[in-house]
């Protein structure tokens, strides 16, 4: 039934559904400073210590625009190919809350700073374009703690002011797997541009993921529901599963779907009614007449454009056409940008295919076992490059060398030394080798006849026993050579 | 003594700098005369016993370079003074002590005035007789039990009173032009973006601008001198460049074009008031001006469309006042019971009935009907101005449609109490300067006032044409310090 092996339908009955999902991610700004304020903007920094009268909205405080984040906004529009609005503008978000000093959200919502561009994944079937509809700037709340006090609920307004960027897809997403797939080329995108570090469990990316299902083939989209504020990939997979198969359920019992705002429990794995559409609130959104329209100029956007690194998929192509890579490898090592800064510090003076394959095998199953990241490799990539050439020159052996680098993942040794301290340094001598060939032939006269007779395949146990006898460093190349002649 | 009270600021300026008189005693004088006129109640926060200091330090090391040197002053209490109390005329501020300074106020203190108390005025600047003052009513020295117009009411009642020589008001919708109408003073409201809005409690952001309130042009040109600064920290600040307006100031006004507006001439417009402006007219020929008919066709929708926007804004800018962060909080059962008993109990009626109509006018449905109507009419007022101001250079209204009434008399009239802004109002939707001058008396002995609009940024322009006509009109205010026993 499916054109593809990877299209995710749910099936009940007869029927087949399709899952249509849009995301709203909510992503913070890299900014040393807050979108309308002075104040810092660290993580984790003790409660209320990075809030200004600002952005604790005293008296006749008022807003001023910091630029560094609308070059960011714009950054990111341009990371996203979209369009950059000269024009956009700022508008309240009426509501109140405890963590919202103000009474209102200072955001975007009719002219918003980037406007409609697209992100590409590369899905296992092949590639996949999500539509971008918009990203818009907006302030971070405050934080409510409920749990200090069984009565009284705790303000933090750390956050509160801090610079978000909104980036509001398309419902073109089809499957947990391709939310996966956009979550990940967003973050990596954005980690290029430097725009958002992407860390999920600081909260500087969250999504609130609007779901609906419609019968498959079907051109309508069926009535959505909204999870909001979902902190990371595993739970908005959990969550869509969840939310797309109870949708189902519902259609297949005859019932509607109630247009709503639902939360994400991750303790019971299931979404639950916050707000029904009745209930939603009236933000009696209208522009702030605090802050005038925010307009840039070709000029300043030109100039962001010329500060744009090379992106993920600009990058992925070089990697296949320049160092032919597979796009399964260059896939990989492009997938952030401190893989593949590693990758090109380690290829500039070492070989492609041999650096591809360590980096790709030894190194991340390594980092992966010590829980490090690229950047907290013990292993520098100049050292990873010195050790790759000690291959490439038949200094050590490949054997040898997974040896080497399990030293140099205790700490960032030379690889020459360790070669050299530990007498690692592969036999590539002629007539040592002979030498001691000779004695593994003598030791063995009765093997030895019995290859001469034809059985061949004790070829390999005298290999064998002269690497053993080196202690592996014989030349295994030059040991087949002198072998055959032997023999 | 009693003499320093009854001198103009430039005066008083004049005899500091000549040395004749310190700080001291001028501070002095006008304690004496402000603890004396406690029945005036314009007064919300008294800081005597400070001024006195500041001025006894002024005295020991005098700068007199400085434009306000050792000058007292008490200013409206809309904007934030640090360390002492700033209240906005509502219960809801009334604990509340700013640790930051306003940009207009630090501007006057940078210039050595010394701050003497915090001025009466409408709650959160929302009225036009300081009647919604959770401080209650001031009176007009003009009469006893009659309001000195807002909402700049505190204000004004110490201007013509003399308990300050000189003050800054805000002015949304006419409060600072208004009252200084009904008391017999001067007060300008600078171009949109002249002052900085920085550390001034917000009443409708696209509207509000603070501006001096003055004896006579002379006072008014030299305060605005000192408080008109571009500030980065109000991102709708302007930077343009200002005049020396007190220096820069010139009777000369010859060959000026002043256009009379058709539309101002509204239905049941008392007789007075029409003769006053018919005076005033004669009175800006005498000066050599050019009088031209001018037509702002949409001036009749500009009142409306100010009770729209102004709430609107309002309702928003006063969402922060909600007990969780400063000023006064009522306990609740929950967060939702604590906001509604908080707002309900610290804020008064007016407050609460413009936080209703902001609030109803920006909620979906009837965003598009008010609110964007609102705005495009606004933009159609301002057009207005803009091709009136091909022919003329300024234009001359009435200031009010009265003089000014009795406290109580328009309390459970607010559309009657609204219509009283009806000429000031045009003047703050399309963003331009209008400056009142007194210009004569009613049959009640009441005086009213005149007002010159002018282009934005031209403040100079029309604090001339104020200068000028002052001289002919030659007004004098009946003030005969009744509450005083």
């Amino acid at each position: 039934m499916s054109k593809t092996k990877s299209e995710y339908l749910i099936n009940r009955h007869d029927n087949q559904y399709e899952v249509v999902i849009g995301l709203e991610v909510h992503a913070q700004v890299t900014s040393e400073s807050k979108l309308f304020s002075t104040s810092a903007t660290k993580f984790g920094a003790e409660p209320n210590t990075q809030v200004s009268l600002v952005d604790a909205a005293f008296p006749g405080m008022l807003p001023v625009i910091n630029e560094y984040c609308v070059k960011q906004a714009i950054k990111t529009g341009i990371g996203l190919k979209a369009k950059i609005n000269k024009r956009s503008v700022f508008d309240r978000k009426n509501y109140f809350y405890a963590d919202l000093p103000q009474g209102y959200q200072i955001s975007q919502f009719k002219d918003p700073i980037v406007g409609e561009g697209k992100v590409i994944l590369d899905m296992p079937d092949g590639h996949k374009e999500v539509g971008i509809e918009r990203l818009h700037l907006e302030q971070d709340a405050g934080k409510s703690i409920h749990d200090l006090d069984p009565k009284n609920t705790f303000v933090d307004l750390n956050r509160s002011g801090v610079a978000l960027m909104e980036i509001v897809s398309k419902p073109d997403l089809r499957s947990p797997d391709e939310v996966n797939a956009y979550i990940k080329k967003l973050r990596s995108i954005m980690r290029y541009l430097g725009t958002c570090d992407g860390n999920m469990q600081e909260g500087s990316l969250r999504a609130d993921v609007n779901v609906s299902v419609r019968k498959k083939g079907s051109k309508e989209f069926g009535t959505r529901c909204e999870i909001k504020n979902v902190n990371s990939i595993k739970f908005m997979q959990m969550a869509i599963e969840y939310e797309a198969n109870r949708q189902v359920d519902l259609i297949e019992e005859g019932q509607t779907i109630d247009q709503e705002t639902r939360l994400f429990d991750t303790k019971k794995n299931e979404t639950r009614s916050m707000r029904s559409k009745e209930d939603a609130h009236d933000y009696r959104y209208f522009p702030d007449p605090d802050l005038l329209p925010l307009e840039v100029s070709d000029d300043f956007i030109e100039n962001l454009k010329s500060e744009i690194p090379e992106l993920p998929d600009e990058k992925k192509k070089r990697f296949i056409e320049k160092f032919k890579l597979s796009p399964y490898e260059a896939n990989i090592l492009v997938s952030d940008i401190e893989t593949s800064n590693y990758f090109e510090n380690v290829i500039k003076k070492s070989d492609v295919k041999l650096a591809t394959n360590w980096i790709i095998g030894e190194l991340f199953a390594a980092l992966n076992e010590k829980n490090l990241e690229i950047t907290e490799s013990p292993i520098s990539a100049g050292n990873l490059s010195k050790l790759i050439n000690l291959i490439k020159d038949g200094t050590i052996s490949g054997k040898i060398a997974k040896t080497v680098f399990e030293q140099m993942m205790e700490g960032d040794k030379d690889p020459q030394k360790i070669v050299e301290e530990k007498g690692l340094k592969q036999e590539s001598d002629p007539k040592a080798l002979e030498a001691l060939i000779d004695k593994v032939i003598d030791d063995n006269r009765d093997k030895a006849t019995e290859y001469k007779s034809g059985k061949v395949k004790l070829f390999g146990f005298f290999v064998g026993q002269v690497m053993k006898v080196s202690g592996g460093k014989a030349n295994p190349q030059l040991v087949n050579e002198i072998l055959k002649k032997k023999l | 003594m009693s003499d320093i009270t009854k001198q103009s600021l430039s005066e008083l300026v004049e005899n500091i700098k000549g040395k004749k008189l310190s700080s001291s005693e001028v501070t002095k004088a006008f304690v004496e005369r402000s603890e004396k006129s406690k029945e005036l109640n314009a007064y919300i926060t008294e800081d005597y016993a400070n001024a006195l200091n500041k001025a006894k330090k002024f005295d020991e090391k005098p700068n007199l370079d400085l434009k306000l040197p050792g000058i007292p002053m008490a200013v409206k209490d809309l904007f934030c003074t640090r360390d002492l109390r700033t209240t906005a005329g509502s219960k809801i501020l009334n604990n509340f002590v700013p640790t930051y300074e306003s940009t207009v106020t630090q501007n006057i203190w940078n210039e050595g005035a010394i701050l003497m108390g915090k001025l009466n005025c409408d709650e959160f600047a929302m009225g036009s007789s300081n009647e919604t003052s959770f401080f209650g009513n001031v009176q007009n020295p003009i009469d006893k039990n009659l309001v000195p117009g807002g909402s700049s009411g505190g204000s004004s009642s110490a201007v013509a009173a003399q308990l300050t020589p000189i003050t800054i008001g805000t002015d949304t919708g006419g409060s600072i032009r208004q009252p200084a109408s009904f008391t017999g003073t001067v007060g300008l409201k600078p171009t949109y973006g002249s002052c900085s809005r920085y550390g001034i409690v917000a009443f409708a952001s696209s509207l509000d601008q603070a501006g001096p309130m003055a004896q006579n042009v002379k006072d008014c040109a030299l305060l605005q001198e000192v408080i008109s600064t571009y500030d980065e920290k109000d991102s709708t600040s302007i930077d343009f460049k200002r005049n020396e307006y007190g220096k820069e100031l010139t009777k000369d006004i010859k060959g000026k074009k002043i256009g009379i507006p058709k539309e101002y001439r509204v239905d049941g417009m008392p007789k007075e008031i029409e003769d006053l402006w018919k005076k005033g007219i004669e009175y800006a020929k005498d000066c050599g001006a050019e009088i031209i008919d001018i037509s702002l066709p949409h001036t009749n929708y500009a009142l409306p469309t100010y009770y729209i926007v102004a709430p609107a804004e309002a309702s928003s800018n006063l969402a922060r006042y909600d007990g969780v962060k400063y000023g006064f909080r009522a306990e609740g059962e929950n967060l939702i019971d604590m906001y509604e008993k908080t707002r309900s109990e610290g804020f008064g009626a007016e407050v609460q009935r413009r936080i209703m109509i902001g609030t109803y006018v920006l909620s979906s449905g009837y965003y598009d009907a008010y609110y964007l109507k609102a705005q495009k009419v606004r933009k159609l007022i301002k057009n207005d101005f803009d091709d009136a101001y091909k022919k003329v250079d300024a234009i001359l209204t009435p200031s009010t449609p009265s003089s000014a009434f009795k406290i109580g008399e328009k309390t459970n009239d607010p559309v009657s109490m609204y219509l009283n802004d009806i000429f000031t109002v045009p003047v703050n939707l399309a963003g331009l300067p209008g400056i009142s001058i007194p210009a004569g008396h009613d049959a009640k002995g009441y005086p009213l006032g005149l007002q010159i609009i002018g282009k934005a940024f031209d403040e100079q322009n029309i604090l001339n044409i104020a200068y000028a006509m002052e001289e002919k009109i030659n007004f004098k205010n009946n003030i005969t310090d009744w509450w005083i026993k």
